[in-house]
């Protein structure tokens, strides 16, 4: 064929109006096969628990006598319990959290700076709990813990008590148990972002003459925040919602928000209050991870591209 | 698989357009191919090149436009459905099949006879002259071993046309050179109608038969390499393909002139205008020495030497012109260019032929 | 990294990691021990070893029934989550329909719901639909909730770090996209697949809360009846069970990262 030929095989304007159609619909087409890809999924997690929530959503403003309004959520301002009970799991959070960050913090300092050769082994240490079901340690504890457990026997046969410490079903024993279970959420992160930083940084600040002190908070730490952060805030949000651990090592004696939801479906012959509470859980969480995306993004170097 | 078995079938693109919201990444190109031929995309990273060639091979959807094989429309087909072969800038070897079960994929995709696969494998390896490495892996061969696997992949189903994507630039520059001859062997004896994408003008200009050349999304001029180098249309592609100075021209009563100096042009003056710059390629400059003999229809410049270096293969000069611009010159090294070589600060003149005076459009 | 600071400077480093990992590490696997003891009292270290916490566990239609219906629905869940969550990542990664930042986040939420909620939302869609409590498939799909994030997360890391010419070149070759997904994407996707398989089955086989709610009597899970005797009364039978759950949900975890950490020093071996 001769390119002159070529030439006059000009197409005529109806023709690419045509394809322009078949090329739309043909887009549309793909775009809806891939979609559909995901509606099995989606119908998974969309009526097992996106509908559930919006309904407990709806159904936190029906109070106890079928009333709409939000005396639900006026109960946890009049009722002592509630009270209780949200300063309860705020206390119990806020301390599993920070003994977690003060136990899991070295570790994760250490692994970073240590050659795999010992590393991997650390990190071994903390996958193994890890993957652990919650519900084996928390038996666990209850055998280190108890009255005639290992604790309390090696501690009278060194005779430094009389009489055996009370370490489980108390809030004692719910802290000790929920920290083993945080740890490992804490150091992971926390290890990724540590790994990450520029170890001929801090070569750099000795070279300068910082002390190794002064290098650590002043460079080490501050690169580490949004790791430290990310870890932190996700135990925090975790512990809130808690109910295995507390359940069991506490022995029904310490209440947390997850507990009082359980017993209020039990408790009130409407799902109203237990809704509301649920609401409050789901929103404090939010709240918490949206501050967090906040921090880390803030806290974030600069990256490149 | 052998020397002419494979019929080269013509393609025609039409008012082909591909916008990003507002970024017309590919802008109502028209063009055709001739059966057989060798064409070459070719365009500054971001010019439309290669969302061109992924609308050709149908992994993006032009938003409209027509592509046209043999006559035959395939804008609206699947990749799959197109029968097109293509070489990916990283080879896309599958890592989890031997070099023989990678050649096979596509003829086991067609339910062709065990056989006549083992046959049909074995002459195209053959071919890319990788015979005997049909059970190795894939991380077993080095990387022109890899780009020739990845070609025979894609020519040993015999598709209507050849596309390539930037096929060489994987390579180091020594492999890369050997590449471009190599293949333009392989297209000599298969002439399938190919198309490939580079942004790599040498490559280009050894590979082609004829290059298209781009520029945000639109298509520039499409022409041999010899008329492209020789006879670009605009600045664009003076500058984009070899090396150029431009001196800006203007029309007078005496005829086209720079400064006040009268140009002898090799063209039509008809078509010049204030737009217009004359173009001045390196390697067709000449330092007059004072045995040279000068025709009366060239044109001469006085300047000055800003630089001179030594490059081995060809001397380069930049030398001011008495109007303040300034342009390269190259000289070949031969005893004769060495011994008189200029020094920075001497004052020389320039010799270009009338036959190389060269206009181009400004725009671009 | 070598430092500037010596190894004797940090010795109180040292020792409190020490400290840390071994109160990581020792709660973690001490019931192994104790379902060996021969007596009631569930001690450590045991006055005497037997096996009888073992031959108590596989006597009581209670212990076996609950591992039997556990082991289903984590199979279940193993093989739900993952064909709906591969699928789902797919569509998401290769894709250019809009919402697709919405159905991710959606699948991804289940992460950051407390599990107590989403039990809760379970047990009332159930309690409203009337015929899913107290089965095997209202264990499997409530699982796959509470799994569904960690396939997507899996496999969209999978299909991030994948070569997406890899299945271009295979539909050029004439591979229309489910083939060119099977023969190609899918062959090299098979350690991310694997690991969705892993953690689904896992977490199944774990997952306890959304179970408390959903089932009882004869479709109890393992884990669920170790909860309720736990609470009730102690039966050294616990420990046995203990130890069978932390076997079966450790060890393939354990040995996946013990490969994992051999290829890669085999890695850093070839490259230097």
């Amino acid at each position: 064929m001769e390119p002159a030929a070529l030439a006059e095989t000009a197409i005529p304007q109806a023709q690419l109006d045509r394809n322009r159609h078949t090329l739309n619909r043909e887009r549309r087409h793909e775009n809806w096969s891939m979609l559909r890809l995901t509606i099995p999924a989606l119908l998974i997690v969309g009526v097992l628990m996106v509908a559930p929530l919006l309904w407990l959503l709806s159904m936190s403003f029906v109070d106890i006598e079928g009333n709409y309004g939000l005396g639900n959520y006026r109960l946890f301002f009049s009722e002592p319990v509630y009270v209780e009970i949200f300063l309860n799991t705020f206390k119990i959070a806020l301390m599993v959290t920070v003994i977690s960050v003060l136990m899991g913090y070295p570790v994760a300092y250490l692994m970073s700076i240590l050659p795999p050769k010992w590393a991997g082994p650390m990190m071994l240490a903390v996958l193994v709990p890890f993957w652990t079901s919650g519900l084996v340690r928390t038996f666990s504890w209850l055998i280190i813990l108890q009255r005639k457990g290992l604790i309390n026997e090696t501690l009278s046969w060194l005779n430094l008590i009389e009489r055996p410490l009370t370490l489980v079903h108390n809030m004692t024993g719910t802290v000790i148990g929920m920290v083993h279970i945080m740890i490992p959420f804490l150091i992971l992160p926390l290890y990724a972002s540590m790994k990450a930083i520029d170890g001929n940084l801090m070569r750099a600040a000795a070279n300068v003459g910082s002390s190794p002190t002064h290098a650590f908070f002043r460079i080490f730490l501050p690169l580490s925040m949004p790791g430290l952060i990310a870890g932190t805030i996700m135990i925090f949000v975790m512990s809130l919602g808690f109910y295995i651990t507390p359940a069991l090592l506490g022995g029904g004696r310490v209440k947390m928000i997850a507990q009082r939801i359980e017993e209020s479906l039990a408790l009130y012959p409407t799902w109203g209050p237990a809704a509301a509470l649920a609401v409050l859980l789901l929103l404090m969480t939010a709240l918490c991870l949206w501050i967090s995306l906040i921090l880390v993004r803030r806290l974030s170097p600069e990256r490149v591209r | 698989m052998t020397n002419s078995s494979t019929t080269a079938l013509p393609v025609s693109i039409q008012s082909l357009s591909k916008h990003y919201g507002a970024v017309r990444a590919v802008d109502s190109v028209s063009f055709d191919i001739d059966a057989g031929e060798f064409l070459t995309l070719l365009g500054p990273s971001g010019s439309g090149k290669t969302t061109l060639l992924m609308m050709i091979a149908g992994f993006t959807r032009p938003n409209a436009g027509s592509i046209r094989i043999d006559g035959q429309e395939i804008v609206h087909l699947p990749p799959h459905k197109r029968n097109i072969g293509m070489v990916f800038q990283n080879y896309a070897l599958f890592p989890h099949m031997t070099v023989g079960e990678n050649v096979a994929y596509p003829l086991r995709l067609r339910k062709i006879p065990r056989a006549e696969i083992e046959d049909r494998v074995n002459r195209v390896l053959d071919l890319v002259r990788l015979a005997g490495y049909g059970a190795r892996r894939i991380t077993e061969l080095s990387g022109g071993q890899r780009q020739r696997i990845a070609l025979a992949r894609a020519i040993v189903f015999e598709p209507r046309i050849l596309l390539m994507d930037e096929p060489l630039s994987a390579l180091d520059k020594q492999l890369r050179d050997t590449m471009q001859i190599e293949i333009r062997k392989l297209h000599d004896r298969l002439r399938m109608t190919t198309i490939s994408v580079t942004h790599d003008q040498r490559e280009a200009l050894t590979m082609s038969d004829r290059i298209a050349v781009f520029s945000k999304g639109r298509l520039e001029q499409v022409a041999s390499p010899v008329e492209l180098y020789e006879r670009p249309e605009s600045r664009f592609i003076a500058g984009f393909i070899g090396e150029s100075s431009f001196l800006p021209l203007h029309r007078d009563a005496r005829g086209i002139c720079f400064g006040d100096q009268q140009i002898n042009l090799a063209q039509d003056a008809d078509g010049v205008d204030g737009d217009s710059l004359l173009m001045l390629r390196p390697e067709r400059l000449r330092i007059v020495s004072p045995g040279d003999v000068t025709n009366m229809d060239d044109n001469l410049f006085d300047g000055q030497v800003v630089t001179a270096a030594f490059q081995g293969e060809s001397l380069l000069y930049e030398v001011m012109l008495s109007g303040g611009q300034k342009v390269f010159v190259r000289a070949a090294n031969r005893s004769e260019n060495l011994r008189a070589m200029p020094q920075a600060g001497e004052k020389v003149t320039l010799r270009l032929g009338r036959a190389d005076t060269r206009i181009v459009r400004a725009g671009g | 990294m070598e430092s500037h600071v010596s190894h004797r400077e940090r010795l109180w480093l040292y020792i409190l990691v020490g400290l840390v990992l071994f109160f990581l590490v020792a709660p973690a696997i001490i019931v192994i021990p104790v379902s060996f003891s021969s007596t009631m009292a569930m001690s450590f270290p045991p006055s005497g070893w037997s096996l009888r916490w073992y031959e108590s566990f596989f006597q009581q239609e209670k212990w076996i029934g609950a591992l039997w219906v556990s082991l289903r629905v984590a199979f279940g869940t193993m093989i739900l989550t993952t064909i709906v969550g591969v699928a789902a990542s797919y569509a998401l990664n290769q894709g250019r329909f809009g919402l697709r930042n919405l159905i991710r986040t959606t699948l991804v939420a289940p992460l950051a719901v407390p599990a107590i909620l989403i039990a809760v939302g379970v047990f009332f869609i159930y309690a409203a639909l009337g015929s899913m409590l107290n089965t095997i498939w209202g264990l499997i799909l409530g699982h796959s909730v509470v799994a569904m994030p960690f396939v997507i997360l899996t496999m969209t890391a999978g299909f991030n770090s994948y070569d997406a010419s890899q299945e271009m070149v295979a539909r050029s070759l004439g591979a229309n996209r489910l083939k060119a997904f099977l023969t190609v994407t899918l062959p090299q996707l098979k350690f991310s697949v694997a690991t969705s398989m892993l953690l689904s089955f896992l977490i199944s086989f774990d997952e306890l809360i959304i179970s408390l709610m959903v089932s009882s009597g004869p479709m109890s899970t393992l884990p669920r009846v170790t909860f309720a005797t736990l609470r009730d009364d102690v039966d050294p039978t616990l420990a046995a069970a203990s130890s069978l759950m932390l076997i079966v949900t450790s060890l393939p975890p354990l040995i996946l990262h013990l490969l994992s950490m051999r290829a890669a020093r085999k890695e850093g071996r070839d490259a230097g």
